[in-house]
Parts: C-alpha cells; sequence; structure tokens
C-alpha cells in the first residue's frame, strides 16, 4: 500500500507583520557582505562607493569606539595592536589549534587564557573570537537598518561546509551577541548554488569551487526541479587567498633582505611586505607582471613579479585543492567529466592561475557570471526570502566531517560518517569495561581519522548513575543528532535499566552558557527587555496558531456543539484575542489555557466520533485484506 | 507524542491519535491533520512504506529519488523555519526519519541488509564481523595480492573493473534469493557483497594514489 500525503488545510503561516525582512549574510574571512530580498529579487546592499564588501576587520579605541570595515583596515598599519582581521580563522578553535598556526597569523594571542575558547589581545582588551565576530554582525545590522530603515533581527549566515561543529556553535553565539536570530546557517557552496539556480532551470550534477581568503570548499551538488540536493562536500578550513599572500610577501622579503643586505624583518616591514603581495597578486589577475616598491623606515627596495613567477609561488596551494576536489569527486561517486557546470565562488578564485587548474580538471570553463564576492550573499537572502514567505526550491545538506566517540586505545568509532544527508540522528551502543562502573566518560570527536589525538575534540562529558552490573553487561546507547543547520547535540541512555542521564555537554573550545550570558548582559543594555519581546511575540503567533487550528475544527465538526456550547467557546476565544492585543504575555498564556479548558468536550467528542467512522473503514479494509499496519 | 493508544484500545484499534494542534483525530501514519494542516510527528512505519514505494530489492533510484525529494519538500525544517517551536521539532523528525530510509534504501548493501532484518535476519555490514565462507576468504585474499602487484594504472583499472562485475553479479543474485525467500543464500550474498565493496573501493583508491600528485 502506498503512503498518501494528506494535503494540509489552508493554514495560513502566523503573520510576521511584526518582523522587519529577514537578510543573507555572508560573513568572510576577508570581506562581509550583505543581501536583502526585495520582492523576491536578492539586493546587495552597497556603501556611496558601490562597493557591497564590508571588510572584516574591526578596530578598538582605547576610548571604547570600535570600528568596523573600511576605516578600521585604514588603521592596520599604524595602530595594528587595536585592529583584528581574519578573525573567522579562530571561530571555534582553541589554545591548542592555536599554537600549531603560531607565527602566521596576525594575531596577538592571550596565552595564560586556561583551556577553552582562544582569546586575542586588542586595543587594551581581552576578546574572544565570537565577540570579534559579533562586533561585525552588529555592524553590518546597523548599516542595513539604516538603508532599509526598517528593524533587522533575523538573518540566514553562510558559514564553510567544511566549518566543524565548534566553529559553527560559535558562528550562531556570535549572531545572537548581535541580536540576530539565526534562521538557518547554511553552507557557503549551497548558497552559491541556490543563487546560480535562480536564474537557469538547471538540472544535473554541479560543482561549487569556493576559494575564500581563509577557507576552501568544494561540494558537488545534484540539482532536480528546483531541489539542490549536495551529494559530497570537503575542504580545508585554513586554506586560502590568504596563503597566497604570504608566498608572495615572503618572497619580497627574501628579495628585500638580499637588496638591503639585512639579516632580520621587523613586524613593520612584514606588514608592509604583506599588503603590497596581495596588491600585486590583484594587479596579476588581470598584467602579465609588474613592478612594486616596500619602504618601511625610509629603505625602499623594488620587487619585479611576473605572472610565471606568481603562478610558482601559490601552485602548491592551488594543486591542494584540486586533490581535494578529485577527493570528493570520488566521494560523490561522479567522474569529473560528468559534471554539467562548475561555479567559481570567492575572491581568490579571480586568480588565472586557479582558473586555469579548475578547468583543466573538470574539461571545461567553470561559471562566473555572478561576482564571486557576492554570489554567497545572494544565495543567503533567497533562503531568506524562503525560510520566512515560501518557496519552491529546498536545499538538501550534509554533514561534510564524521562524528564519532572515543574507545578503549584512543580509536575512534564512527557514528554520523561525512556526507550523510541533515538533519539526522543515529545511535550507538557502548559498554562498560569494569565491573560495576558507575559513570562513563563520554569523548565526542569530528573528523576522518582513526586515532582521537587526530580528530578534532568536540565535547566531552560524564554519564553517570549506571546502575552497577559486571563488564560489558551495560547498554550505553549514545544518541548523536545533527539538526538541519549541521549543529549536533548528544544524549547518553543506559538502556538495561532505563537511566537516562540529563547530559551536560562542556565545548572544548566553545563558550558555556555562562559566559554566553555575561556577554549578553555586557553587549546589550536592553537584553532582558528583548528577550521578553522576543517571548511575546512567540507567544501570540502560538495563540494563533491554536485559534486557527480550532477554527479549522469548527468548521468539519461544530455539529457536535450545542449552540450554548458553542458560545463558551467563542467566548473564550474572543477573551484570547483580546489578549493577544495587549502586551502581557502572562494573561495571553492564561487566556490560552482558558481556552484549552472551554474546547476539551469538544475535542474528545470529535476523537469518539473519529474513532468510530475509522473503526468501521478498518472493518471493510480488513475484509479487502489491504491494511498492513505495521 | 501523546498517543492515544497507550491508554485508549479502541483509539489504537482504529490508527487513531489526538492531533496535538486542533485536538481531533488524526491517523498515525498522517504526516498533516486533515483539519487543522498541523504537522505531525513521523509514524511507526518501515522504510519503504515511509518513502512510498514497494518492499522489493529492486529499487528504481530515480522513483526512489522522486519520493524522497516530494516528502521533503512537504516536511524539511526549511518548510518550518518561521512556525513554533513544536512545529519545528516535528517537521525536523519527519525530516530525520525520511533521511534515515533514503540511506538505507538507496545503497543496496544496506537495502539487502535491511529487507533481511524485517525478515528476522541480522548481516552485520558495519563491524568486522568474522567470514566463515573459505570461498570468500580465498577471492578476498586473491584480489587483495593482485591488487598489491598491480604495477600500472591500467592493471589496477582491470581489478576495478573485475570487482564492479562482481558487485553487480552478487547484487542480481541477491534479488533472486530474496524473491525466491531463500534467506540463507540471501545473508551470504549479502555479506560477500560487503566485501565485494570493500575491494572495489580498495582498488579505486590505489589507482587515485597511483595517479594523482603527492601532496
Amino acid at each position: 500500500m502506498l503512503l498518501q500525503l494528506h494535503e494540509p488545510g489552508e493554514t495560513p503561516a502566523p503573520h510576521e507583520d511584526e518582523r522587519g525582512p529577514a537578510v543573507g549574510i555572508d560573513l568572510g574571512t576577508t570581506n562581509s557582505v550583505v543581501a536583502v530580498p526585495v520582492d523576491g529579487l536578492p539586493r546587495v546592499l552597497r556603501d556611496d562607493k558601490g562597493s557591497g564588501l564590508v571588510p572584516s576587520v574591526v578596530a578598538y579605541d582605547e576610548d571604547g569606539t570600535v570600528l568596523v570595515g573600511t576605516e578600521a583596515r585604514k588603521l592596520l598599519l599604524d595602530r595594528p595592536e587595536a585592529v583584528v582581521s581574519s578573525v573567522k580563522r579562530l571561530m571555534g578553535r582553541g589554545g591548542g589549534d592555536v599554537k600549531a598556526l603560531a607565527g602566521t597569523l596576525p594575531f596577538d594571542l592571550d596565552t595564560e587564557a586556561e583551556g577553552g575558547m582562544v582569546r586575542l589581545k586588542v586595543g587594551g582588551r581581552t576578546l574572544t573570537p565570537v565577540e570579534i565576530s559579533a562586533d561585525i554582525l552588529r555592524e553590518l545590522k546597523a548599516r542595513t537598518e539604516a538603508q532599509l530603515d526598517a528593524k533587522v533581527e533575523q538573518a540566514v549566515i553562510t558559514v564553510p561546509a567544511y566549518f566543524d561543529d565548534a566553529a559553527r556553535t560559535a558562528t550562531k553565539d556570535a549572531a545572537r551577541l548581535a541580536g540576530l536570530e539565526v534562521l538557518r546557517l547554511v553552507n557557503e557552496p549551497t548558497a552559491a548554488a541556490l543563487a546560480y539556480g535562480l536564474d537557469n532551470e538547471t538540472e544535473g550534477v554541479y560543482a561549487v569551487y569556493d576559494l575564500g581568503g581563509g577557507t576552501f570548499d568544494i561540494s558537488i551538488l545534484r540539482m532536480e526541479k528546483g531541489v539542490f540536493q549536495v551529494r559530497a562536500t570537503g575542504g580545508d578550513a585554513a586554506l586560502g587567498g590568504d596563503d597566497f599572500d604570504h608566498a608572495i610577501a615572503e618572497h619580497f622579503l627574501a628579495e628585500r633582505r638580499a637588496s638591503l643586505g639585512e639579516e632580520t624583518i621587523t613586524p613593520a616591514e612584514a606588514k608592509q611586505a604583506l599588503m603590497t603581495a596581495r596588491l600585486a597578486k590583484e594587479c596579476l589577475s588581470n598584467s602579465m607582471g609588474g613592478e612594486w616598491m616596500i619602504e618601511v623606515d625610509g629603505k625602499r627596495s623594488r620587487h619585479f613579479l611576473d605572472r610565471d613567477t606568481l603562478d610558482r609561488l601559490i601552485a602548491p596551494f592551488v594543486d591542494r585543492t584540486v586533490a581535494i576536489c578529485q577527493a570528493v569527486l570520488e566521494d560523490a561517486d561522479v567522474e569529473p567529466g560528468l559534471v554539467q557546470g562548475v561555479v567559481l565562488v570567492g575572491g581568490s578564485t579571480r586568480v588565472p592561475l586557479v582558473r586555469t587548474k579548475v578547468a583543466a580538471l573538470f574539461g571545461r570553463e567553470p561559471l562566473s557570471d555572478i561576482d564571486p564576492d557576492e554570489v554567497v550573499a545572494v544565495g543567503a537572502a533567497l533562503q531568506a526570502e524562503a525560510l520566512t514567505r515560501g518557496s519552491d526550491t529546498l536545499l538538501l545538506d550534509v554533514t561534510p566531517l564524521s562524528l564519532g566517540i572515543e574507545t578503549m586505545g584512543g580509536i575512534v568509532e564512527k557514528v554520523i560518517p561525512r556526507n550523510t544527508p541533515i538533519p539526522v540522528a543515529m545511535a550507538q551502543e557502548f559498554t562498560t569495561y569494569q565491573d560495576g562502573q558507575a559513570a562513563m566518560l563520554i569523548h565526542v570527536v569530528q573528523g576522518e581519522r582513526e586515532m582521537v589525538d587526530q580528530c578534532r575534540s568536540l565535547a566531552r562529558f560524564v554519564l553517570s548513575g549506571i546502575p552497577p552490573m559486571t563488564a560489558g553487561a551495560a547498554r550505553i546507547r549514545v544518541t548523536f543528532a545533527v539538526d538541519a543547520d549541521g549543529l549536533l547535540t548528544v544524549s547518553a541512555q543506559e538502556t538495561t535499566t532505563g537511566v537516562e542521564q540529563q547530559v551536560a555537554v562542556k565545548p572544548s573550545y566553545g563558550l558555556s552558557e555562562d559566559e554566553m550570558a555575561r556577554m549578553l548582559r555586557d553587549s546589550m543594555e536592553h537584553a532582558k527587555e528583548d528577550m521578553e519581546v522576543r517571548l511575546l511575540t512567540e507567544a501570540r503567533v502560538e495563540a494563533r496558531r491554536s485559534i486557527l487550528a480550532l477554527q479549522s475544527a469548527l468548521g468539519v465538526d461544530s455539529d457536535l456543539l450545542s449552540a450554548e456550547e458553542r458560545q463558551v467557546i467563542d467566548e473564550a476565544v474572543s477573551g484570547a484575542e483580546r489578549a493577544m492585543a495587549g502586551d502581557d504575555r502572562a494573561a495571553i498564556q492564561d487566556a490560552m489555557e482558558r481556552l484549552e479548558a472551554a474546547t476539551k468536550p469538544f475535542a474528545e467528542r470529535r476523537m469518539d466520533r473519529g474513532i468510530r467512522s475509522a473503526l468501521a473503514g478498518v472493518n471493510v479494509e480488513r475484509l479487502e485484506g489491504s491494511l498492513g499496519d505495521d | 507524542m501523546n498517543m492515544v493508544s497507550e491508554t485508549n484500545p479502541v483509539a489504537a484499534g482504529a490508527a487513531l491519535h489526538p492531533c496535538w494542534s486542533c485536538k481531533g483525530p488524526v491517523a498515525n501514519r498522517a504526516l498533516f491533520c486533515s483539519v487543522c494542516g498541523a504537522v505531525q510527528g513521523p509514524g511507526a512505519v518501515d522504510h519503504f512504506t515511509r518513502l512510498g514505494i514497494a518492499e522489493t530489492f529492486e529499487v528504481d533510484l530515480r522513483e526512489l529519488e522522486r519520493q524522497y525529494f516530494g516528502f521533503q519538500r512537504r516536511l524539511h525544517p526549511d518548510r518550518f523555519a518561521s512556525r513554533t517551536p513544536r512545529e519545528r521539532a516535528l517537521s525536523q523528525q519527519q525530516a530525520v526519519a525520511l533521511n534515515e530510509a533514503y540511506e538505507t534504501l538507496r545503497d543496496p548493501l544496506k537495502r539487502a541488509a535491511y529487507l533481511l532484518r524485517r525478515r528476522g535476519r541480522t548481516v552485520d555490514i558495519d563491524g568486522a564481523a568474522t567470514v566463515n565462507d573459505p570461498a570468500l576468504l580465498m577471492e578476498a585474499m586473491e584480489m587483495r595480492e593482485a591488487l598489491a602487484d598491480a604495477e600500472s594504472p591500467a592493471d589496477v583499472s582491470k581489478i576495478a573493473a573485475k570487482a564492479d562485475a562482481e558487485v553487480l553479479a552478487c547484487q542480481c543474485a541477491i534479488s533472486g534469493a530474496l524473491g525466491a525467500d531463500d534467506l540463507d543464500r540471501a545473508a551470504n550474498l549479502t555479506t560477500r557483497l560487503k566485501y565485494l565493496y570493500k575491494l572495489a573501493d580498495e582498488a579505486r583508491a590505489r589507482k587515485a594514489k597511483m595517479t594523482r600528485p603527492m601532496l
């Protein structure tokens, strides 16, 4: 027997009149972009010079002023100690991760901080990457509100597909601090595909190659009649155009040492070389060679760079992206020649060598009709529109990295393999290894390697209260659930006795709820009022939904009620509607409880009628032998 | 879910429960309440029923995909992003159930193991269970040796093609065994399929290693 889809009633979605538009935000390593759906078409917000890019750079002044964007970037050379850039590279990172990168990042890290999330020393303050990202988002929100002359409270924020759970959580926390409700975290390549799917009725297999300032993603998608199904995704969360800049800068600094006959390089020279390198890279996207000058402390050096030398310097990084593409194509079980289109995303795909190598791999010229810097924000805005106003398209995404837990000997037991469609929930059973073992440490990791120390530690928690049993008798069922944002929750239960343990997951590199609460207090003077407004809105939406459901029921079954009974219900509805018009959340809840009580006999009679007619139906079907329920 | 079936045997017989939203009767399998339109939690049905396809080993993958996309279009959490928390949670449960069904049925190995489990046979396709079929062990060993001895990508391609052909033949045999209700044979063939997949994967990995530049 085939399962039939019931047409849902014509219940309209709750009114969204209380909220402003939902926006799409590409929170990038180098630049951030905001796009807003206007009459179904996404529009990128631009400054008075026409640029849609806001540099993801924040400057912290001694007097408490926070500058974001171009103004902050101007201070990068003069007051480097007060300016932070590329903070996205630190999202969800712990102290240990960052030590490995020490020296390659332009950050002054607080090495005193105990465990947990990494902290930066900047402009006399100590800040987490979450707080710095929140400052960028707050500025983007303010600019958008000023341009649209409307409050902006909801957003779709994009993240690299390859971002792990800690980095995703950090991004969501940053939005919360900035006063933005995240409707959905969408993977950047998926958002870009959505932007391209808009114009052309695309069908078939597509690849999205996304090389940004600090991250690389490759996703293989199936597109069919408005469904965007990600087949496989992969990447490197620390590979991007920044690496090109560093390679060129080192080349320049080697030349400078030679020409000036100096042994050491000052930090100021290094910073200047990096800026010159970026400029040279951008120029060589359109020309075959050029000459640049680095002048620090009155000492000049001249540097000639042609396209061949540039290609030689950056080839190792581009080759790495090509190798990752090949591995992901294999995961998706797709031959490169079967890919019908390759979409380029990210400013670094302007580099000619990148285009050449991508074209060679897939055997076709890549698509780049939408500005690669803006395409992700455009897709995010489309998704924001789809989530708030409805849409015919649907994104079906996957987990980028396998999730597992540590077992004996530090070996990882995978619970959810990479490229599993989300949302997903999977359970695995484990057992005790000692007689009478009463507690068990559960260590959650993410990654593809066999050993725990080669994977990323996401969380550790203790399942306690296991009843005393012989070793191996207990059955501990650990359930992993990944939601549509790609965020993980873990729960554990001892199944032979049914002891369920409320588990407190302590994020290895995240912010604890206490820290989050403190930051919310610090950052929002009106945090409490904002929260109350949100709860009030939610109570109204829920009340409206209940009344609509009741009206649908009255539409079908009102003959079950006497005139007096009907009047009692109508009065309770009026009471609820009066409460909804006011601002008293408790009053709305009281009125809804009265309404529920008033409609209870009605609901019971409806159930009785339904059971009677269904039983009649069941009997008929049994005679025909067609009903096989499981 | 607040199922009436726990307290009301009559309702259980009728396969009904009260809709969480309008409190009226709704079929246990219904995705939406036919009166108020509220999304319901996933019913306890098998993967084939959930995706609305016939319960056989031969699955038309295009058909499977069409059904899966069709259900996701209606039930995915993105369709409920601006609804109440309860509706969001139920749609997520529905999408989880759909994904599990889709992932199980689209992979021939998982599909075979699932069909066998439905008929009371357990075949371990995840763990490294020991194989006691000497013929299969010998075959696997020979193929591995051939793979280790292969010197050129062309040699490896030949082995990979052989493995792929064996996979296809094995799938046909599973289909026949399940059709004839020969569960012993079907279970043995499913174990064989697991090893053939592993060999095909190893051949592909080896070929990739040979043709790809070292990093």
